[in-house]
């Protein structure tokens, strides 16, 4: 069996983003599981671009967007605990990526687009979520769960 | 590097190729520390959290704010029996409050969950047995609602028999209505008021209380001396935020409250009350066939019928003190149900129209600043009918301040003597909230948590009051009913109901007069 086609330092490295990615995708599920008061209405009201009318959708309908803000929550603690603990590593990284791109898109720091949310930083087209998910990619294609992780166990080489 | 993992694998596979061996399932189990370490973390701040949460709330003595979590049921008692005098949009709303929807699609709406809220509505135990109506296509849609036997919390419908009456004396005389809603113009509120009064039927009565003094007069002695139950029609002090603010001032986190701001801010056609028109820019329904017009007049001047003056009604002072009367009056209630802010000492008006240049006499822009020397205390009402920019109602201490509308802020004043140490100490800061509710919570969150912490640092916020959203009009008017019931005096008694009337008109008369004018408590009356 190859037990690695990366260097340690590649692994290293690619494990370390994996860990800090889960970590904060756990931590934003697990804040709005302790915010009783927390709803994305407030984050998709503020959507523009092409998501806006999904997003208007949502907000109209009570029922669905307390399925929305179930799937966000636990969609973002099952995503972390799988980047941490490198289980389903490859299904947990591209739910991720598809979680951060609808975020991103939906509030997208374009030319022309003002939201009464003020950002914590300066984005001019890329910003932190977009680059998140782009992180995600790179943990996409180079996969680490097979080798440290619990997909070790599940996935076991033949 | 290549050299070291081709020693690794060589030692696994020594071991047999599916076997766990120790370095196997350490790298297994490689996020379990990273999983501890966060769980570490998270316990550690959920905690410093809480502490600094309690330790700040004590010190505010705020601990105990919330509101009632659950609706209670409505006092037992035997039907009550009540008719609706004016059927338009706002009676409508009143019916649906006490408990009546119009029957066409409401299973449907029922069934798809659309009607929850309303659903959960308490059972008034209440029949709709009389509407009166000047025009013969509402009173239709008052009749149709009435006899509707779809009821919330559990009600079974009375099966009593709906009538129309030709006029509001007819009803009055009928010994089968035991009371009376008033959602007409205002220029029949109180006359319709007083003869209810007098003919023993309790009344709930849309604002304004009255528009002329000497009929505020009347009004106030007919209903004391009457032993009915009066409930002038503002919901807004049954909203839950409305009862957490009064926590909060009467726990005296404002100080010294010297300053009350209130405004009205629209810009719409419909919002200067232009009505008369319907989507594609067609006159709406009604003529003199169809519409009883003297009745519609009562004592007002004998003008013909148009369209515009029947829809648009709020334009003229005959029939109502248009923002002073439509607006300032929620305002009004609001601080006075608040503070108890009562009769002022002075009005001062002024304003003019500036901007819906229609055949209107009322003013669009307003301004109104009341006097209340003994409290030391100015309130101010400023509207604006060009213009949608939202200025919100802010009562001003020297310590903080609190805007309160939907929601509740509230904000430490920068050069506030009591926070000043926590103001030193970067606990509070002038800039954001230290302290707001918003019980339909829309806080504002993305993946990026910096927006979350924006909104988290604003301080402490509640969620919306039990599971339930709750018309408010419905809790407003289950006060009334239960009252009438169970004995008692609603929020809108006729001695707030008074104070409100004598403070608009005091306005009102200042503007037409373009002068000051007080209120001489020892004499009561406007001069």
């Amino acid at each position: 069996m190859k037990e690695s086609i990366y260097s340690t330092k590649q692994l290293s490295a690619l494990v370390a983003v994996r860990f800090l990615i889960g970590w904060h995708l756990l931590y934003e599920g697990v804040y709005k599981l302790y915010s009783p008061a927390w709803s994305s209405q407030g984050f998709l009201s503020e959507s523009q671009w092409i998501m806006s009318g999904f997003a208007k959708w949502i907000i109209s309908n009570q029922e669905i967007l307390s399925v929305v803000d179930f799937l966000n929550t636990w969609g973002l603690i099952a995503i972390g605990l799988g980047l941490i603990f490198g289980l389903l590593t490859r299904i947990a990284t591209f739910s991720g990526i598809v979680l951060l791109l609808m975020y991103y898109f939906s509030t997208p720091p374009l030319i022309g687009l003002e939201y009464s949310i003020p950002a914590e930083g300066n984005y001019l087209i890329i910003n932190k979520t977009l680059i998140e998910a782009a992180a995600l990619v790179v943990i996409l294609v180079f996969p680490t769960g097979a080798i440290i992780g619990l997909d070790r166990f599940i996935f076991k080489k033949k | 590097m290549e050299h070291q993992n081709k020693k690794n694998q060589n030692n696994e596979s020594k071991g047999g190729e599916h076997k766990l061996n120790r370095r196997s399932v350490l790298k297994g189990l490689a996020g379990l520390p990273v999983a501890g370490i966060f769980s570490y973390e998270l316990f550690k701040k959920v905690s410093y959290e809480n502490q600094n949460k309690s330790s700040f709330l004590k010190e505010l003595d705020l601990e105990n704010i919330s509101a009632p979590a659950a609706l209670e049921p409505a006092k037992n008692g035997d039907l009550i029996r009540v008719g609706m005098i004016g059927f338009g949009e706002r009676a409508v709303a009143l019916a649906k409050a006490l408990g009546f929807l119009h029957p066409e699609n409401t299973a449907r709406r029922i069934k798809m969950g659309y009607l929850d809220d309303w659903l959960a509505q308490a059972d008034l135990n209440v029949a709709i047995t009389g509407i009166c109506e000047v025009f013969d296509q509402r009173a239709q849609e008052g009749l149709e609602i009435a006899a509707s036997e779809f009821r919330p919390g559990g009600g079974q419908p009375s099966g009593l028999p709906v009538k129309r009456y030709a006029s509001y004396k007819e009803m009055l005389a009928d010994k089968d209505i035991d009371a009376v809603v008033i959602a007409t113009p205002d220029h029949h509120h109180a006359r319709i008021s007083i003869e209810a009064a007098k003919a023993g039927k309790h009344v709930y009565c849309e604002k304004s209380p009255a528009i002329r003094e000497d009929e505020l007069f009347e009004l106030y002695e007919t209903v004391k001396s009457s032993g009915i139950v009066y409930q002038l029609g503002h919901q807004i002090s049954k909203n839950a935020v409305f009862q957490q603010a009064r926590d909060i001032i009467q726990k005296n986190i404002l100080g010294k409250i010297t300053l009350i701001e209130t405004t009205t801010n629209r810009n719409t056609a419909s919002g200067a009350w232009i009505r008369h028109l319907d989507k594609d820019g067609n006159p709406k329904p009604g003529d003199t066939g169809s519409i009883d017009w003297d009745q519609w007049l009562g004592d007002r001047p004998k003008v013909p019928f148009s369209i515009d003056r029947f829809y648009n009604w709020t334009k003229w002072f005959d029939y109502d003190l248009g923002m002073l009367g439509q607006l300032f009056t929620h305002e009004f209630d609001a601080i006075n149900q608040l503070l108890h802010v009562g009769i002022p000492k002075t009005a001062m008006t002024s304003g003019g129209l500036y901007y819906w240049k229609d055949n209107r006499e009322i003013p669009d822009l307003l301004h109104s600043v009341f006097e209340y020397p003994e409290k030391d205390l100015t309130l101010i009402y400023s509207a604006c009918l060009a213009s949608s920019r939202n200025r919100g109602r802010v009562i001003m201490g020297n310590d903080a301040s609190m805007e309160l509308g939907g929601s509740l802020q509230v904000t430490v004043d920068h050069d506030s003597n009591r926070f000043s140490e926590q103001l030193k100490k970067g606990v509070i800061s002038p800039s954001e909230p230290m302290l707001s509710i918003n019980p339909n919570s829309g806080r504002v969150d993305a993946v990026t948590s910096a927006t979350a912490k924006y909104y988290e640092q604003r301080g402490l916020s509640t969620t919306r009051i039990g599971d339930i959203k709750m018309d408010v009009t419905h809790l407003h008017m289950k006060e009334w009913i239960d009252c009438i019931r169970g004995g008692g005096t609603p929020a809108g008694n006729i001695e707030r109901a008074f104070e409100e009337g004598v403070t608009i008109l005091m306005a009102q008369k200042s503007y037409l007069e373009e002068r000051k004018v007080e209120w001489d408590a020892v004499n009561r009356k406007i001069i």
